[in-house]
């Protein structure tokens, strides 16, 4: 009978190909999926995760995508390690977003320099801000922070279309419910002319590298990773598990908020009711494709926003339909899960009996 | 302000109705949680239910067996997160929201084609002479009968838990999965039973909501249900009679939410000078979970020692 072991020591190697082998297994169950619903799987396959490659508008694109997703997976991984789940994530992206938008609004007839900068800031305290909710409640009424962050996605939601469809609805937009159009210097740069490639990327890039010197040779990112492994020996070294929580979800919550604000002021340009599209769940599985890691987030960000331009061509080229992308990152997810358990343990061979 | 539209018998009759799907789900994973396991996918499993009750009423023409389809749909997806955690030691939380993510979409790619169409109907149950007493017989006796079912299905869970052998052995293995390990109980097979009935009942839950609660399928329509369940079980402190007070609890805001709403409540405030919008009462539900759960989790004492021991933690049966 086979019979697990745990590893006494995790290989690096296994470690940084366990994502890829989920990837490459989920193309596979994707193709059976796809089969199911009388696709030509080699056809969707190449369509979904190779065509956008060799295409140079969808290369742009690919890093629209991508950046947001990497942005929120980075600030989630931090709590992820400390084994504070914020999965409300989409609610602190709204608000941010909603925040960098009432500035905007607010100064919509004031040109400026400073108004970008302005605008992130109060991206970022608004994301930050809604993350202090659960993270307040977590730590004084020890309420499940899971729960809560997830509770106020909605609520969040239901405030954004509060809002544009009452005080921050364009004037002069028939009632329609979306604010003004953003104008010039409350919008970010394009720094690739002829595509929507924005100041943002950058600012993800240097996030990334930011995180990765944060976690691997600053005290706080061994904290993180203390707390998340042996929370009493977290306790014993003298690790405030309070200060971490409100440290962990704030920081997720201000990089969620960053990357609502950098999608409103990127390609967006206004506040519109469908500013919530799901970036703030899928990050969740950039984060553990990614391994927890900035630098894997970085990779894992890129293949699931190929996933999401691969997708919508897809939907008009093949006829597959949009919520068969979500089923497939579902898929990865679980696939990934699964396949964590070969780095964790080691399958033996072992005779009834011997146990 | 019309007041006079909001009528306390069918408040609490439309209560009952709303309740019922949260009623479902949350005894379900009561079990679960009892056995020691968490599954957060609690919102996938009742959305899969829902669109499968929803497509198997609607290609057979019959509403029961789309409640046994919901049943087995949401059974079939809990099962995976059953294999993944029992016997592949996944974490459970992950695995939970893998679940709901996953869950999400495949209702979404199924229900395709349904988007738009009408179910058929399911009857209320007229009992004989009961159905008929004035006031009486609309508070009590004038539900479906899968409302009934549920209420039934709180006893069963509380009579097995708290007086059957096997209640007894579940409760152990979700306590301590180790003791129980050693006494030969086999924690796998016992987890496995858990999560499935609990998937079952989630499906439930969810068939409810496509089938009688809507009755149509839209995307996302559970709409946070799920997660609302898994608040009232902590809600519960794990006891079945007060998942009951907790659903009707949460049917009663939604339900009064909604007539609030068609009341004219918001332009009597709009009449004050108070931008009131519709969005604000749509928001009560969720904002009374959160209040809901810092009122009992700041109770921290009691309501932790009533969270069976091994809840989410993985059983390696090495000991």
């Amino acid at each position: 009978m086979l019979r697990l072991e745990p590893r006494t020591e995790t290989k690096t190697l296994i470690q940084a190909l366990a994502p890829a082998a989920a990837v490459l297994i989920t193309m596979v169950v994707g193709g059976l999926l796809f089969a199911a619903l009388g696709k030509n799987p080699f056809e969707a396959i190449h369509t979904i995760f190779i065509a956008p490659l060799f295409d140079p508008y969808s290369r742009t694109e690919l890093l629209i995508k991508a950046s947001p997703l990497i942005l929120i997976a980075l600030g989630l991984s931090f709590g992820f390690r400390a084994g504070i789940w914020n999965i409300g994530a989409e609610g602190q992206y709204v608000m941010g977003g909603l925040a960098g938008s009432a500035v905007a609004l607010a100064f919509w007839n004031v040109e400026g320099a400073w108004l970008l900068p302005l605008m992130a800031v109060a991206g970022i305290a608004g994301g930050a801000a809604w993350a202090m909710i659960p993270a307040f409640l977590k730590i004084r009424f020890n309420a499940n922070e899971i729960l809560v962050s997830l509770m106020l996605v909605y609520v969040a939601t239901l405030f954004l279309s509060a809002m544009v469809s009452g005080p921050l609805r364009d004037p002069d937009g028939f009632n329609f419910p979306q604010s003004r159009l953003f104008h010039d210097s409350a919008r970010l740069p394009i720094l690739m002319e002829g595509t929507r490639v924005h100041v943002g990327i950058i600012v993800t890039m240097v996030a990334v590298l930011a995180a990765q010197i944060f976690l691997t040779r600053h005290l706080f990112g061994f904290n993180v990773r203390l707390l998340g492994q042996a929370p009493r020996a977290a306790a014993f070294s003298g690790v405030n598990a309070k200060r971490l929580t409100v440290i962990c979800l704030g920081l997720s919550g201000a990089m969620a908020g960053l990357a609502g604000l950098f999608e409103v002021a990127g390609p967006i340009g206004q506040l519109q009711p469908s500013l919530p599209v799901g970036y703030g769940f899928t990050a969740i599985i950039v984060a553990f494709l990614g391994r927890l890691s900035p630098v894997g987030i970085l990779f894992a960000g890129m293949v699931m926003a190929l996933t999401y331009i691969g997708g919508e061509t897809a939907q008009f080229a093949l006829g597959i339909p949009s919520a068969a992308i979500s089923v497939f990152q579902g898929l990865l997810l679980f696939i990934l899960l699964a396949v964590d358990l070969l780095t964790r343990y080691r399958v033996r061979f072992v005779r009834r009996g011997e146990v | 302000m019309d007041l006079s539209v909001v009528d306390p018998v069918a408040l609490f009759v439309g209560l009952v109705a709303a309740a019922t799907p949260l009623l479902f789900a949350a005894i379900g994973e009561l079990v679960v949680e009892k056995s020691g396991v968490l599954n957060l996918g609690v919102e996938g499993m009742m959305i899969v239910g829902a669109i499968c009750g929803f497509a198997t009423a609607v290609k057979t023409g019959s509403p029961a067996l789309g409640f046994v389809a919901g049943a087995a749909g949401g059974c079939v997806l809990s099962l995976i997160f059953g294999v993944m955690t029992q016997y592949l030691l996944s974490n459970q939380v992950a695995t939970g929201l893998a679940l709901t993510l996953f869950g999400l979409g495949i209702s979404a790619l199924i229900g395709q084609p349904f988007t738009g169409v009408k179910s058929p109907t399911m009857a209320r149950l007229e009992i004989p002479v009961l159905s008929e007493i004035p006031l009486l017989g609309r508070l009590f006796f004038s539900y479906d009968i899968v409302i009934y079912l549920g209420i039934a299905l709180v006893a069963a869970v509380w009579w097995f838990l708290k007086f059957t052998r096997r209640g007894l052995v579940l409760r152990a293995v979700g306590e301590n999965h180790d003791a129980a390990h050693s006494l030969g109980y086999s924690v796998v097979a016992i987890r496995l039973a858990a999560i499935a009935f609990g998937g079952a009942c989630a499906g439930l839950g969810g068939a409810y909501l496509s089938l009688a609660r809507v009755p149509q399928w839209t995307e996302g329509m559970t709409a946070g249900a799920g997660w609302i369940a898994l608040a009232i079980v902590v809600f519960s402190a794990w006891r079945p009679w007060r998942v009951l007070l907790g659903a009707w609890l949460f049917g009663g805001v939604t339900i009064l939410q909604l007539n609030l709403q068609a009341s004219g409540f918001l332009s009597w405030l709009q009449s004050l000078g108070i931008p009131a919008q519709a969005q604000y009462l749509s928001m009560t539900p969720y904002l009374i979970t959160i209040a809901v759960l810092v009122v009992i989790s700041a109770d921290g004492s009691k309501a932790r020692s009533n969270a069976p021991a091994s809840l989410g933690r993985t059983f390696t049966g090495s000991g």
